[in-house]
C-alpha cells in the first residue's frame, strides 16, 4: 500500500479512486460546492493560525506571499511522506480546485523533483477520455503495487 | 442603519491565517464581511467577461464577485478587497477590482495587502472609514459649518484642535501629542482663548485620530470618527474643492493617506507607510541631524537639489545612514534636505499612490504640507501642481468641527 500524494490535492473523485485501490490518499479532500460562499474555492475546513505561513517557511522563503506559505504548510508534509503522486492537469473547478496558481506551480515542481512513481494526466474532456482517464490511474495504483512494498 | 455589509473579495487570507482579523476588525465597527455568493458555473464566464487572465482561481473567483456586485446581482454597502502582499499577479487584480468597482458603482472600496503579521487593529481605521461611508452618506454630504463647533485631532505626533463659526475658523490650537489627553486639553484650551469663546458655548464636538475614542469620549464628543472620512472633508472644504474629484494625501507623522474623493466622499483609499522612512517622521528627524527647526526645513530644501544626494529612507536606520554619509561627504544641508524630501514623496508615490487614482485638484494636507521641499518634490513626481490650502495642518480637526455641525440640537 502506497501513500500516494494526489494534485488538486481537494479532488474527492481523486482520493475516493485512490483509496478503493488499495492505497492511501494523500490530500485535503474537501467538497467544491455548486455555490462557493466562502473566501476561496478550497477554503480549508480548519482554522489555520499565523502560524501556518510561519511553518510554511520550510517550503517556501520569507518573501513568498503568506498565502502561499501558509497552504505549503498543509501540503509540504503531504509531498514529503508522498511515494507517489498523481497529477492531474487543468482540472475542471468541481473536480477539484486549487485557489493560488504560485502554490500550485511549486507544489508541481516539489513533487516531480521527488522521484518517485508519478501519473501526469489530462482532466478528460469526454466520456471516451473519461472511461480511459479512470483506466489509467487504475492501471497506476495497480502497478504500485509492486513497486511500493 | 443596520449592520454594515462588507463584501470580501480576496485571495489567500484564510491560509495566512489573518481571516479571523479581517471579521474581528468589521466586527469592531458594527459591520460584517460576506462572500458574495456565485455559482461554479458563472464563475468562468465572468472573469472571461473581465478579460484578465490570471492564473489563480481564487483571483478568477475574486474577478467574478466583483462583477456580481458591480452589475448588481449582489448587494453590498461596501467591498474590501485582500490579497496577499509581494504577490505580483494579486496585485494587478487588486489594483485592476478597485479601479473597476470604483468606476462602475458608487460602492466604497479598499483594497489591502496582508502578511501573516497582519492584526485587526491595523485593519480597523479602513473598516471604520468604509462604514462611515455607508452609513453616514448624509453627513458626509454637508458642505457648510454652522453654529459654534469645535474639532479635535488627537494625532501621532500632534494635536490640533479648532473652533469655527458659522463656516469660517475662529480660534486654533497646537501641540506636540504628549500625554493624549493633556496634549487635547492643552489644545483646547489654546483654541477656544484665541476664539474669545469659553467651552460651554459650543454647541457641538467631533473627534479625530488615533486619540479619537479617549478624547471623544473625555470631552463628551458628538462626533467621533476615523480620520480618512475626515481629512478628506476637512480637505475639500478649505481647499474648496467640494464638488467633483479630487485626490488629498496627507504624510502623517506615523502614516501616510492618499484618498480619491468624489463629491467630498471617500471613493478609494490607501493608508500604511512600510515604514517611519517614508513618513513625516523621518523629516523631524533630518531637521534635528540638520540643526534646524522643522518649520525651516522646507524652505532649506527649496534651495538644494535632491539628485545630487543619493538617499533611500525605504528604512529610517538606512535613510539616516544616507544623511550622516552625506554630511560627512560634504553634501550643502540644502542638498540633503532636498533629498530627504525626495525620499519621502518618492516612497509615498511609489507604494501608495499607485493604489489611487490620481485626479486633480491634489490636495496636500496635515502638518508636512507645510515642507515646502516636499510639496515640490510630490509635484515633480505627479508632473502636477499641488494645492496646500490655508489652515492645512489642521485639516483633521477642520473636518471634525464641520461635521459635529450636524450634530447641534435642532439641526
Amino acid at each position: 500500500m502506497a501513500k500516494v500524494f494526489l494534485y488538486p490535492t481537494t479532488s474527492l473523485i481523486l482520493s475516493d479512486l485512490v483509496a478503493r485501490f488499495g492505497h492511501t490518499p494523500l490530500s485535503a479532500a474537501l467538497q467544491i460546492r455548486e455555490r462557493i460562499q466562502t473566501p476561496g474555492l478550497e477554503s480549508p475546513p480548519l482554522q489555520i493560525t499565523p502560524e501556518g505561513p510561519k511553518k510554511g517557511l520550510r517550503w517556501a522563503a520569507v518573501e513568498v506571499p503568506s498565502g502561499v506559505r501558509g497552504r505549503m504548510s498543509l501540503y509540504g508534509p503531504m509531498i514529503e511522506d508522498a511515494e507517489a503522486a498523481i497529477i492531474i492537469n487543468n482540472a475542471d473547478y468541481s473536480f477539484g480546485c486549487m485557489g493560488c496558481a504560485r502554490t500550485n506551480e511549486l507544489i508541481n515542481f516539489l513533487i516531480r523533483k521527488k522521484n518517485i512513481p508519478l501519473l501526469d494526466l489530462e482532466y478528460p474532456s469526454n466520456d471516451e477520455e473519461g472511461v480511459e482517464f479512470v483506466a489509467a490511474i487504475k492501471r497506476f495504483l495497480d502497478g504500485l503495487s509492486g513497486e511500493v512494498a | 442603519m443596520s449592520k454594515v455589509r462588507i463584501a470580501q473579495l480576496s485571495c489567500g487570507p484564510e491560509y495566512s491565517g489573518v481571516q479571523k482579523e479581517i471579521d474581528t476588525a468589521a466586527a469592531a465597527v458594527d459591520a460584517e464581511i460576506f462572500f458574495p455568493d456565485l455559482k461554479l458555473a458563472d464563475l468562468r464566464q465572468s472573469f472571461d467577461e473581465f478579460g484578465l487572465n490570471v492564473r489563480s482561481p481564487d483571483l478568477k473567483l475574486a474577478i467574478a464577485r466583483a462583477k456580481a456586485l458591480v452589475e448588481g446581482r449582489v448587494e453590498a454597502d461596501a467591498v474590501f478587497i485582500a490579497t496577499c502582499f509581494r504577490c505580483a499577479e494579486a496585485a494587478i487584480v487588486r489594483n485592476e477590482l478597485r479601479r473597476y468597482i470604483h468606476e462602475n458603482s458608487s460602492l466604497p472600496v479598499v483594497s489591502y495587502s496582508f502578511t501573516e503579521r497582519t492584526t485587526s487593529g491595523t485593519l480597523l481605521t479602513r473598516m471604520e472609514a468604509l462604514t462611515t461611508i455607508a452609513r453616514r452618506r448624509a453627513l458626509l454630504a454637508r458642505e457648510v459649518q454652522q453654529g459654534l463647533t469645535m474639532g479635535i485631532d488627537s494625532g501621532s505626533s500632534t494635536t490640533k484642535a479648532v473652533v469655527m463659526r458659522d463656516n469660517k475658523i475662529i480660534g486654533t490650537g497646537w501641540l506636540p501629542t504628549t500625554a493624549v489627553i493633556e496634549s487635547a486639553d492643552e489644545a483646547i484650551r489654546r483654541a477656544i482663548t484665541e476664539a474669545g469663546v469659553s467651552r460651554d458655548e459650543i454647541e457641538a464636538v467631533g473627534t479625530t485620530g488615533y486619540g479619537r475614542f479617549l478624547v471623544g469620549e473625555h470631552v463628551k464628543a458628538n462626533l467621533i470618527q476615523e480620520e480618512l472620512t475626515v481629512n478628506s472633508k476637512g480637505a475639500v472644504f478649505l481647499a474648496d474643492s467640494q464638488r467633483g474629484p479630487s485626490t488629498v494625501i496627507d504624510i502623517g507623522g506615523m502614516d501616510n493617506k492618499a484618498i480619491s474623493v468624489q463629491d467630498g466622499i471617500p471613493g478609494t483609499f490607501t493608508m500604511g507607510g512600510i515604514c517611519a522612512g517614508a513618513s513625516g517622521r523621518f523629516l523631524e528627524m533630518t531637521s534635528k541631524r540638520l540643526g534646524v527647526d522643522i518649520t525651516e526645513l522646507g524652505p532649506l530644501a527649496m534651495k538644494g537639489l535632491s539628485r545630487k544626494v543619493p538617499m533611500n529612507s525605504y528604512c529610517i536606520v538606512f535613510g539616516t545612514q544616507s544623511l550622516v554619509n552625506a554630511l560627512a561627504a560634504g553634501s550643502s544641508p540644502e542638498d540633503v534636505a532636498a533629498a530627504a524630501c525626495h525620499s519621502v514623496a518618492e516612497q509615498v508615490f511609489e507604494q501608495q499612490l499607485q493604489e489611487v487614482d490620481i485626479k486633480e485638484p491634489v490636495i496636500m494636507v496635515g502638518g508636512t504640507s507645510l515642507i515646502q521641499g516636499l510639496v515640490r518634490a510630490m509635484e515633480e513626481l505627479l508632473q502636477t501642481k499641488i494645492l496646500v490650502p490655508h489652515h492645512a495642518q489642521y485639516i483633521g480637526a477642520v473636518g471634525s468641527a464641520l461635521l459635529a455641525s450636524g450634530f447641534i440640537k435642532g439641526d
